[in-house]
């Protein structure tokens, strides 16, 4: 998403490009993989000191963005985190900001410690069977999680599953039906009665965690929206991780592209590389269109956003639609194109696969955001 | 230099301005269907030159407005609902009289864009041969010189709207000595010029737009030449970067035509309540995706046409665009067809459902017409990838050496 940037903007991008070839490259992505936690925190502060959590944040609470476009500028380093399938709670994190900042000064000081790096707050919206639930009117549909009132505050029970980073959490940003409709609570995750159990995640360095809350008591300054307020800070928690898990995708598709060029120049099959045959021309062809596509409709989701963030439900769905279901298809016709080398451990082909798949899977599939579209057009 | 009209006070006055003068819109524009389009068409298109609304990018020494793209976008928008020369649009203002614009003496420029302006004059395209359309520099209409004349021999094929046209933009052969690319020439042919027959051809939607021309002594003067002579592979290629942005979307000459090519949303939805399928979740998944497609389709043409503009992306990049809305327009009609079901193919007594079949039956036209999608995919292979060139036998041979068929 390299279009039009202000110098501000791509010398932020620059930066975020050389830290992370500096710290993740993909020698230390893989390691990084072999340890539980899958990212070291001392690496997240270090990495948020950059402005990476800063963009959704209001000014007098220690945030800002480089000029005022934070999804296009956060997009950057969503797009980088892909070109370099690094770890890293950016999207979670993102939604949760977006909902705390929603949420007025009594969340000043938990927000900028999230900012700072100090603390890793997540967000904890997916139940075990369920899709993404979007908001409908003021009401979210089938959120099993209860919030019951109990003397001056409130008990939480039920189950989130698909919690990103959910092992590395010190905060969970939960969303549940309450006494008066949909809520969002803040829980701490040594709060008595938070369990989170580690689940498999097909990406090396992303993890996903399920979180069990029983009985926990939350105090009633924890609750951070309710009834409509409720339901407009997760549309809007959801739209921030859509835009980003789209420029992710973008960045990682983009990478294996590249890399297929470059070994579709270097291989030689009878005599000839396979860069010269027009059956694999073609397709490149095709993915080439498509990634263009791609970065198009992630980069206009972006602006979308930042000019109006009330009018960019349907781009948005369209371009995590459309990015999350092309680009498992152009990696895979990349790997494909590899040969044998692209389906072996050694050769990084599968770590932008993992990470595109994760993108498809995560923050609504392209079939949910497709159904969204039309809910959309034919609520209108 | 004088100060440009802002694009909303244009927009403002393009608005009022087409609730006086244009009627409303009937229908779907989906071609010309009968032979009257075309006079009306020119009609209305001297209703918007005579109102100050014609060639809106095109510069004001030849009757155009000199105004920008925005400025273009939003009559486009505005002139939605009203009955507009869309017949004028592909191939006359967007690729042919563009290519004048880029190629032209000053007197051809005055000569033919003022008269397309002005609804006076259709410009067609006489490109492909009966022996083939991809190898277009293979081509074998010839034209040799007598005097200060040529002569003109042989026959094009697939000519959109031909018989209905004034001029149409010839590629021919003049140098049979050279290799193929070195030996041609740009002429601009008086369609109905003595020595020109013109037969309809029937296409499997029933219209007869198509046309085939066949030249026998066509003596043309020496000003219809269009750019050097021996230099018509340079012009051609001009003016395929002109139909690719036509093709694409990304041609800042057209006028009031819908951004879409094909089937669109509400009918989509209309056609899903038609056969009682609405509520089905997989209709609203084809419906979402439909829709999301169109708008990924808008998004790439703006993207890319500013890229192309600012040079960030070179030339051959409008074949992704080019690519990219042949794929939608074929995808929106498969998507129509799967929420149809057998209304795709049999139609109620009053006749709903028979425009989409026959849509499906016309469907490859929007990889083939315009260049194929396969000469798309060479072109972003080759030119923006950077892939070695596909063998071709025929590479700085004197064309009078080429084979040519079985
Ligand atoms: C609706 C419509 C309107 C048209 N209007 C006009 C017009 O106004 N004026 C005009 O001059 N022409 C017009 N055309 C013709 C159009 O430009 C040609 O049909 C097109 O260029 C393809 O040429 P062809 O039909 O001769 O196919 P061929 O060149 O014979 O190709 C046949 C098939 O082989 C493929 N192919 C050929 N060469 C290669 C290669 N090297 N690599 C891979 N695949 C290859 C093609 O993509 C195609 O699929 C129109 C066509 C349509 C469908």
């Amino acid at each position: 998403m390299t279009f039009e940037l202000t110098a501000d903007q791509r010398l932020f991008q620059s930066t975020t490009r050389e830290f992370l070839a500096d710290t993740m490259s993909i020698t230390a992505v893989r390691a990084a993989g072999e340890t539980e936690a899958g990212f070291d925190r001392g690496w997240w502060r270090r990495a948020v000191e950059l402005g990476w959590t800063a963009m959704l944040v209001p000014e007098q609470w220690g945030g800002g963005s480089v000029s005022g476009r934070p999804l296009t500028e956060l997009s950057l380093v969503a797009e980088e985190l892909g070109r370099s399938c690094a770890p890293g709670p950016l999207i979670t994190t993102s939604a949760v900001l977006a909902g705390l900042a929603a949420g007025g000064e009594r969340f000043a000081e938990v927000t900028g410690e999230v900012v700072a790096g100090e603390r890793i707050a997540v967000w904890a919206v997916y139940e075990p069977g369920h899709g993404l639930e979007f908001p409908v009117g003021a009401t979210v549909p089938d959120i099993g999680t209860r919030l019951t009132a109990d003397g001056d505050g409130y008990r939480l029970s039920g189950l989130k599953d698909r919690v990103e980073a959910a092992g590395q959490a010190d905060l969970f940003l939960v969303t549940a039906t309450g006494p008066d409709g949909p809520v969002q609570v803040l829980v701490p995750a040594d709060a008595a009665g938070v369990t989170v159990t580690p689940t498999w995640t097909l990406d090396l360095v992303r993890r996903t965690g399920e979180v069990r809350f029983e009985e926990v008591a939350v105090p009633a300054d924890a609750v951070v929206h309710t009834g409509a307020a409720a339901a407009a800070a997760l549309e809007a928690e959801i739209q921030v991780a859509a835009i980003l898990t789209a420029a992710e995708t973008v960045g990682a598709t983009d990478r294996a592209f590249d890399a297929t060029v470059g070994w579709m120049f270097d291989r030689y099959t009878f005599g000839r590389p396979l860069a010269s045959y027009q059956a694999l021309k073609h397709r490149m062809a095709d993915n080439k269109t498509w990634l263009e596509a791609s970065r198009a409709t992630a980069a206009a989701a972006a602006e979308t956003h930042d000019d109006d963030p009330t009018g960019a439900a349907e781009v948005v769905s369209v371009a995590k639609s459309y990015v999350s279901a092309k680009a498992p298809v152009i990696v895979q016709d990349c790997v494909q194109i590899h040969g044998g080398i692209g389906v072996t451990w050694e050769h990084d082909l599968h770590l932008y696969l993992r990470r595109v798949t994760l993108g498809r899977a995560l923050y609504g599939t392209p079939e949910e955001h497709r159904r969204r579209i039309t809910d959309l057009i034919t609520a209108a | 230099m004088t100060e440009l009209e802002s694009v909303e006070e244009f927009r403002d006055r393009a608005r009022r301005w087409l609730k006086d003068n244009l009627p409303a819109a009937t229908g779907r524009y989906s071609g010309p269907e009968n032979d009257d389009v075309w006079d009306r068409s020119r009609q209305l298109q001297r209703i918007l030159f005579d109102g100050g609304f014609a060639g809106i990018c095109y510069p004001k020494e030849y009757g155009g407005q000199g105004l920008t793209t925005a400025h273009q976008r939003a009559f486009t928008e505005e002139s939605f609902e009203y009955e507009m020369p869309l017949v004028f649009n592909i191939p006359t203002l967007s690729i042919c009289a563009p290519t004048i614009l880029d190629l032209g003496t000053e007197d051809q420029k005055h000569k033919h864009l003022t008269g397309v302006l002005r609804g006076d004059q259709l410009l067609v395209q006489f490109l492909s041969e009966p022996r083939g359309g991809s190898d277009l520099a293979g081509l074998t209409t010839r034209a040799d010189r007598d005097g200060d004349e040529w002569v003109l021999n042989g026959s094009k094929i697939w000519s959109s709207g031909a018989y209905a046209a004034d001029y149409g933009i010839c590629l021919a052969r003049t140098n049979w000595d050279a290799p193929k690319h070195e030996g041609l020439t740009l002429f601009l042919v008086p369609v109905h010029a003595p020595g020109v027959t013109i037969q309809r051809i029937k296409q499997v939607t029933g219209s007869t737009e198509f046309c085939q021309e066949f030249f026998d002594d066509v003596r043309l003067p020496a000003d219809s030449v269009l750019g050097e002579v021996n230099g018509g592979w340079a012009a051609a290629s001009r003016l395929l970067f002109h139909e690719r942005s036509a093709m694409g979307g990304t041609s800042p000459y057209m006028s009031g035509s819908r951004p879409r090519l094909s089937v669109d949303l509400s009918e989509l939805v209309e056609l899903a309540r038609s056969v009682g399928r609405l509520d089905d979740p997989s209709v609203r998944e084809d419906i979402g995706e439909a829709r999301a497609m169109f708008r990924v389709r808008d998004q790439l043409v703006a993207r890319v046409s500013r890229q192309l503009a600012s040079g960030e992306l070179p030339p051959p990049a409008s074949s992704i665009v080019r690519l990219f809305s042949a794929e939608n327009a074929q995808f929106q009609i498969d998507k129509a067809i799967r929420i149809a079901g057998a209304s795709a193919a049999t139609a109620a007594p009053d006749g709903t459902g028979r425009q989409l079949g026959i849509d499906y039956l016309f469907r490859n036209s929007w990889s083939l017409a315009g260049g194929s999608a396969e000469m798309s995919r060479n072109v972003i292979s080759e030119r923006l990838l950077g892939m070695p060139r596909e063998f071709a036998a025929d590479r700085g041979v004197p064309f009078n050496q080429v084979k040519h068929g079985r």
